[in-house]
């Protein structure tokens, strides 16, 4: 009775890992590592071309240390972060929340219609995203720009933090609006009409008794776009962090790096500052989905 | 219907019209520009004309960097699906020692190991394996990175899938193979349906994989190809661009829209990467 307990399939020990073996060489050869070759490759002067390309050198912690003092790569760390705080942490939280709020109650028309084009501006392939921003920022004859009565106005070049914030925002907005859905859904519906019985108004009902319910669900989402929103590459597509370093956030500074300059070595002392900036929140997201369950 | 109850109402919908306006405003273009005798960037009713159609099918690359997206997403689709089928169903079933430490330690790594944060290794690594310029190659490393959720995401389903069934079915003589092709995954469909859409979606929305892994313009994907359509002599090729962005994006949204009709759109937990 035991051995079926632990085999309730009647798979067997070798069958199982045969089953497992697959997919783990895959995630070990294109997950695991690299994540360890990084490690190596950060300590070293390796060049994609030229002397260190065919034999780099260990220079221990020399890129680490460049980096901090690269005003370029600071830079980078000051606009990925206003990147992840403007368009997840703010963005794509407080819209996706106000939306799931405002519809929650709304009839069946009006809902499926908002909730559709906000989905679809989040199914629609990240490069043609791009190019749909692309077109409305325009300065030749872009929809904001004549919009605003301003058409010689070239918003990517002289506001492209803004610009891929709002892009940002409208790309990733689906998510956040899909899972307060349900977590208002969760809601016991008495707790809301004590509030409405009390007086409260909308804004007191969402601050003093909606959040305080959904913490977990706050918490979870903020963490999780952030996260996406730090290792997103789809601001080099719109702006490709120009104009002059104005909009290089950290994952299009670590491609020009490596595939560009041909840094290899240095690049990957910046990528492993972004995987440890990652290991981070994923951490402190899985310690929140352990006390929640 | 007091008057502050009327303001309210007016004030809802003209906030919900700004928002859906926000969405939609962006997405016009896509439905005007391809057909418009005289492309621009701005917003207008189009010119009709089919001619950009043409010239995009004429086009050296566009339908080739189509098909291109087709297998890269078809291999990398099948084999997260496949692996993560097998994998899922053995890690639900036999309980090895250290199992729930290697689920933990595989939605972890999938979180932090991104794309962008492993670029260098990666490109370092098929650039060794002489696999750089290799669509199987690439669809190799897409597949690797999508399978530790789709694992996550299918175990979930499998786990539901009552055990009885699986042992009436062995009763009969059926192999354990039988077993998770007849009964396990048939249940399980619509978590493997759920692994098909995303892996699609996600592999064929994906660009920077592609972009460091396919440098041969007549083997990269639509997702690249679009960036190479804006290089072509320094500024955008609006003749082209539309069309090709279109016929793009609508495998997407065909997927979107059967997912949405047969499932309702209640994607689990952390998907998208």
């Amino acid at each position: 009775m035991r051995a079926a307990d632990r085999d309730s399939a009647g798979l067997g020990t070798a069958r199982a890992i045969a089953f497992v073996a697959p997919a783990l060489l895959l995630i070990g050869l294109f997950l695991v590592f690299p994540a360890l070759w990084t490690l190596y490759i950060g300590i070293t002067d390796y060049q994609l071309t030229g002397p260190s390309a065919a034999a780099p050198s260990v220079v221990g912690l020399e890129n680490f240390t460049t980096a901090l003092a690269d005003p370029l790569f600071t830079n980078s760390l000051w606009l990925t972060a206003l990147f992840v705080l403007g368009s997840a942490v703010i963005g794509q939280n407080a819209l996706g929340f106000a939306l799931a709020w405002l519809l929650r109650r709304a009839r069946l028309g009006p809902r499926r219609t908002v909730e559709g084009v906000v989905l679809l501006a989040w199914i629609l392939p990240g490069p043609v995203v791009a190019y749909l921003w692309f077109a409305v920022l325009s300065r030749d004859g872009g929809t904001l720009g004549l919009l605003l009565g301003q058409p010689g106005t070239a918003w990517l070049v002289e506001y492209p933090m803004v610009s891929l914030i709002v892009f940002n925002t409208w790309r990733g907005t689906a998510f956040s609006m899909l899972l307060y859905t349900s977590a208002l859904a969760a809601v016991p519906p008495s707790h809301l009409e004590t509030a409405r019985l009390a007086g409260a108004s909308g804004r007191q009902t969402v601050r003093d008794v909606v959040l305080p319910h959904i913490r977990g669900h706050v918490l979870t989402n903020t963490l999780l776009i952030s996260l996406w929103t730090a290792n997103d590459f789809t601001p080099f597509l719109l702006t490709a962090g120009g104009p002059n370093h104005r909009s290089e956030v950290l994952p299009v500074l670590i491609y020009r790096q490596a595939l560009e300059s041909g840094q290899l070595g240095y690049a990957s002392a910046m990528s492993l500052l972004l995987l440890v900036g990652n290991l981070v929140v994923a951490l402190v997201y899985l310690r929140l989905l352990r006390r929640r369950s | 219907m007091t008057p502050g109850w009327v303001v309210r109402r007016i004030g809802f919908y003209v906030l919900i019209a700004v928002v859906l306006a926000f969405f939609a405003v962006p997405m016009l273009w896509l439905a005007g520009a391809p057909f418009d005798a005289r492309p621009g960037f701005g917003l207008r009713l189009p010119e009709w004309t089919l001619s950009n159609v043409h010239a995009t099918f004429r086009h050296p690359f566009a339908v080739r960097s189509l098909v291109n997206s087709l297998v890269l997403c078809l291999v990398a689709t099948a084999v997260t699906t496949a692996f993560a089928a097998l994998a899922a169903y053995s890690l639900s079933r036999v309980r090895i020692p250290g199992r729930d430490v290697l689920l933990y330690a595989l939605l972890l790594l999938s979180s932090v190991v991104t794309g962008t944060a492993a670029m260098v290794p990666i490109f370092v690594l098929m650039l060794q394996l002489g696999l750089v310029d290799s669509r199987f190659g690439t669809a190799l490393v897409i597949a690797g990175g999508m399978l530790p959720a789709a694992i996550f995401i299918l175990k979930d389903f499998v786990d539901s899938v009552p055990r009885s069934y699986e042992e009436s079915a062995r009763v009969f003589g059926a192999s354990p193979r039988q077993v998770l092709g007849h009964v396990v995954l048939p249940i399980a469909r619509p978590g493997v349906a759920t692994i098909l859409v995303w892996s699609f979606v996600n592999a064929w929305g994906n660009f920077l994989l592609p972009f460091l892994l396919l440098r041969d313009v007549g083997k990269q994907p639509a997702a690249v190809l679009v960036r190479t359509l804006q290089d072509e002599g320094g500024s955008a090729n609006l003749t082209v661009i539309p069309v090709f962005s279109l016929l793009y994006s609508i495998p997407v949204v065909v997927l979107y829209l059967v997912v949405n009709k047969r499932y309702g759109f209640r994607f689990h937990g952390g998907i998208k990467s």
